[in-house]
């Protein structure tokens, strides 16, 4: 086990050392540095004491390792726009849009569950077919065209719900959140659905097939052969063995929500790091890009890492055969 | 391959292609898909010779014809089905000239990221050992981060461009149909046909692009029909959010994040149609790969 973790840190440790290879190349060789890092409205002397500065009349090799020391510090460089330290400005953004991805988590259970566990009970009935056929269209759609729709209808066409912004939000150990106010919570809540959009319709698709399988069960059988009426046989008996696969499944798709909510806060506008990278790109703020860009891999290769972990630990098949080769 | 089966079989049976076109037939959703695609196809491939009017021709945009509903008429008579934009362009005929760029870029970036990631796949299964290890691990790593993550890094990194968008299309995609060929040429590397053309003394790079290719076709083609509709989406994201192709080249994307900015004061229009536009095309092509999957699938054939 303890083998397996280590090879697996070793190799999460070499995809961000990669990572931040192809970032500072990309940054540095495939553009011109200069044009980069500096800000293009700087005079002269002040380019020459940034390229010093920088170490950028120095080798490739040692410039590489120049920045990776400065990261390790915590120093991805100043945003041009906002003047400040792009980690920081990176790291405030983060519980926007952890917020916005466990709302739609969150959405993506309470919407989904229900809708597969009724279209599992009866596989053959329009109503299930027509869920089934909605999980499809729930996998085609683009996102973003569906949030621009939501906004169309909700805000626009019946003023019901805000389209851009955070709202009133309130301060908890000093994270700031919206979902404690009405304010917030209805400027929350069409995003979140949008962003859960697919992970519904996975959800549903995931319910279901456990709910088929459940049906048959003995235990189920069991349960009926008990008395226990047929709502608490699906709420307990099936629901419990069903919540496994769906939690297992909404972990590992976290990550990924996370990287969809680029598209998510772009519509609506969302405070969030995704919202900070896209404004980045159009006003060419590359410390921004470049801090976005490290911080997302580590989150990410955590997240694949813990992932791994624990799948390691479900299933034994996993880190034998990761021990055989 | 085809034609060994036809030497040996009766020639009262059917031909591959016959059955193929009949197990296709089978489920009617599927052929209404392919029709509705054929007609897409279509449409995008003839775009400048059927528009009702040219978009992009500044002498023929009014912009007396701006902001038009669905179905009104211009100052020379023209229908304009769709409406028009904030220009006074068709969007109807924008939605034609925006299928083609769209089409193209998933279509182009397809066929690249196929070529490239089959003959990766193809060395890895064939060679094996460690570069099998190191190809997979990589392909592995790859697959673990989303698409629109992978393809947001590549365009911060390369920039703007058409170019730059099928290069970070065909980075995104590569890996899925390395996966795809590596599996079935592991299974078709230790048959007969391929230990016979050993021994005749074959050269590698025969063996593996005249005998061992053709023989993983069926499961890259459909993943290539999944693939292509995903590039298409993810081009029109990449393009929505600023970043993927330039204005010049105006694809459905762009053309939905054109219509973003005037659907707050009631437009809808401008970007309802393009996107039902690109809700048509992702859902018939992976209708058309659904069935594809199934037909060409060898357990499920009788």
């Amino acid at each position: 086990m303890s083998v397996f973790i280590i090879r697996r840190l070793l190799q999460s440790m070499i995809v961000v050392a990669v990572m931040s290879l192809i970032v500072f190349v990309g940054v540095n060789v495939v553009g011109d540095p200069v044009d980069m890092l500096i800000n293009p409205e700087a005079d002269q002397a002040e380019i020459e004491r940034v390229i010093r500065d920088l170490g950028l009349d120095r080798p490739l090799h040692e410039q590489y390792m120049y920045f990776v020391a400065n990261a390790f510090k915590g120093d991805l460089g100043k945003s041009f726009v906002f003047g400040e330290s792009a980690l920081k400005l990176i790291v405030e953004r983060i519980p926007a849009t952890f917020e916005l991805a466990l709302t739609a988590l969150l959405l993506a259970v309470v919407i989904g569950v229900p809708f597969g566990v009724y279209a599992g009970m009866r596989p053959n009935a329009i109503s299930s077919r027509t869920i089934m056929a909605g999980s499809i269209l729930g996998f085609s759609l683009p996102t973003f065209w569906v949030g621009l729709m939501m906004i169309m209808v909700f805000a626009v066409m019946l003023g019901w719900l805000p389209s851009t912004g955070r709202g009133d939000t309130v301060e908890i150990f000093g994270i700031e959140v919206s979902f404690l106010t009405l304010d917030g919570l209805s400027h929350l809540f069409m995003p979140a659905l949008n962003l859960a959009l697919l992970k519904i319709s996975l959800v549903i698709r995931l319910a279901r097939a456990g709910t088929r399988e459940a049906m048959h069960q003995d235990y189920v059988k069991f349960a009926r052969a008990k008395g226990l009426s047929e709502t608490r046989v699906i709420l307990v008996h099936v629901l419990k063995n069903i919540m496994i696969p769906v939690v297992t499944v909404l972990g590992l798709e976290f990550g990924s929500l996370i990287a969809f909510s680029v598209v998510t806060e772009t519509v609506f506008a969302w405070p969030g790091m995704g919202k900070l990278l896209i404004d980045a790109l159009h006003n060419l703020d590359r410390p921004i890009i470049v801090a976005y860009l490290m911080i997302i891999v580590l989150v990410f290769v955590v997240i694949n890492l813990i992932v791994d972990i624990f799948y390691s630990v479900l299933d034994p098949r996993v880190r034998l055969k990761d021990a055989g080769q | 391959m085809s034609e060994a089966i036809e030497q040996s079989a009766p020639a009262k049976v059917e031909t591959p292609l016959q059955r193929f076109v009949s197990d296709y037939t089978d489920n009617k959703i599927s052929v209404l898909a392919f029709i509705v695609l054929v007609a897409i196809i279509f449409i995008a491939v003839f775009a400048p010779w059927i528009s009702p009017t040219d978009p992009y021709d500044l002498a023929k945009v009014s912009i007396f014809d701006s902001k038009l509903e669905p179905g009104a008429k211009s100052m020379d008579g023209v229908t304009f089905w769709l409406g028009t934009d904030s220009a006074g362009r068709d969007v109807l005929s924008a939605i034609f000239y925006g299928l083609r760029i769209s089409l193209g870029v998933g279509v182009m970036s397809g066929i690249i990221a196929l070529c490239i990631g089959s003959s990766i796949g193809l060395i890895a299964a064939y060679y094996g050992g460690k570069v099998d290890t190191l190809i997979m691990r990589i392909v592995d790593i790859q697959l673990s981060f989303p698409a629109i993550l992978v393809a947001l890094i590549l365009i911060s990194v390369l920039g703007k461009g058409v170019d730059k968008v099928i290069i970070a299309l065909v980075l995104v995609q590569w890996a899925y149909y390395a996966r795809t060929v590596r599996g079935s040429a592991l299974v078709e590397r230790n048959k007969e046909y391929i230990e016979a053309a050993t021994c005749l003394a074959l050269g590698n790079n025969r063996i593996v692009f005249r005998h061992l290719m053709p023989n993983c076709l069926p499961p890259l083609i459909v993943v290539g029909t999944v693939q292509t509709a995903h590039a298409i989406s993810l081009e029109a994201t990449l393009s929505f959010l600023g970043v993927g192709l330039p204005i010049t080249e105006p694809s459905l994307g762009l053309l939905i994040a054109n219509g973003f900015e005037v659907m707050l004061s009631g437009l809808y229009w401008v970007s309802f149609f393009p996107g039902i536009a690109l809700l048509i095309t992702i859902v018939s092509i992976n209708l058309v790969g659904d069935q594809l999957r199934d037909v060409l699938n060898p357990r499920l054939q009788k």
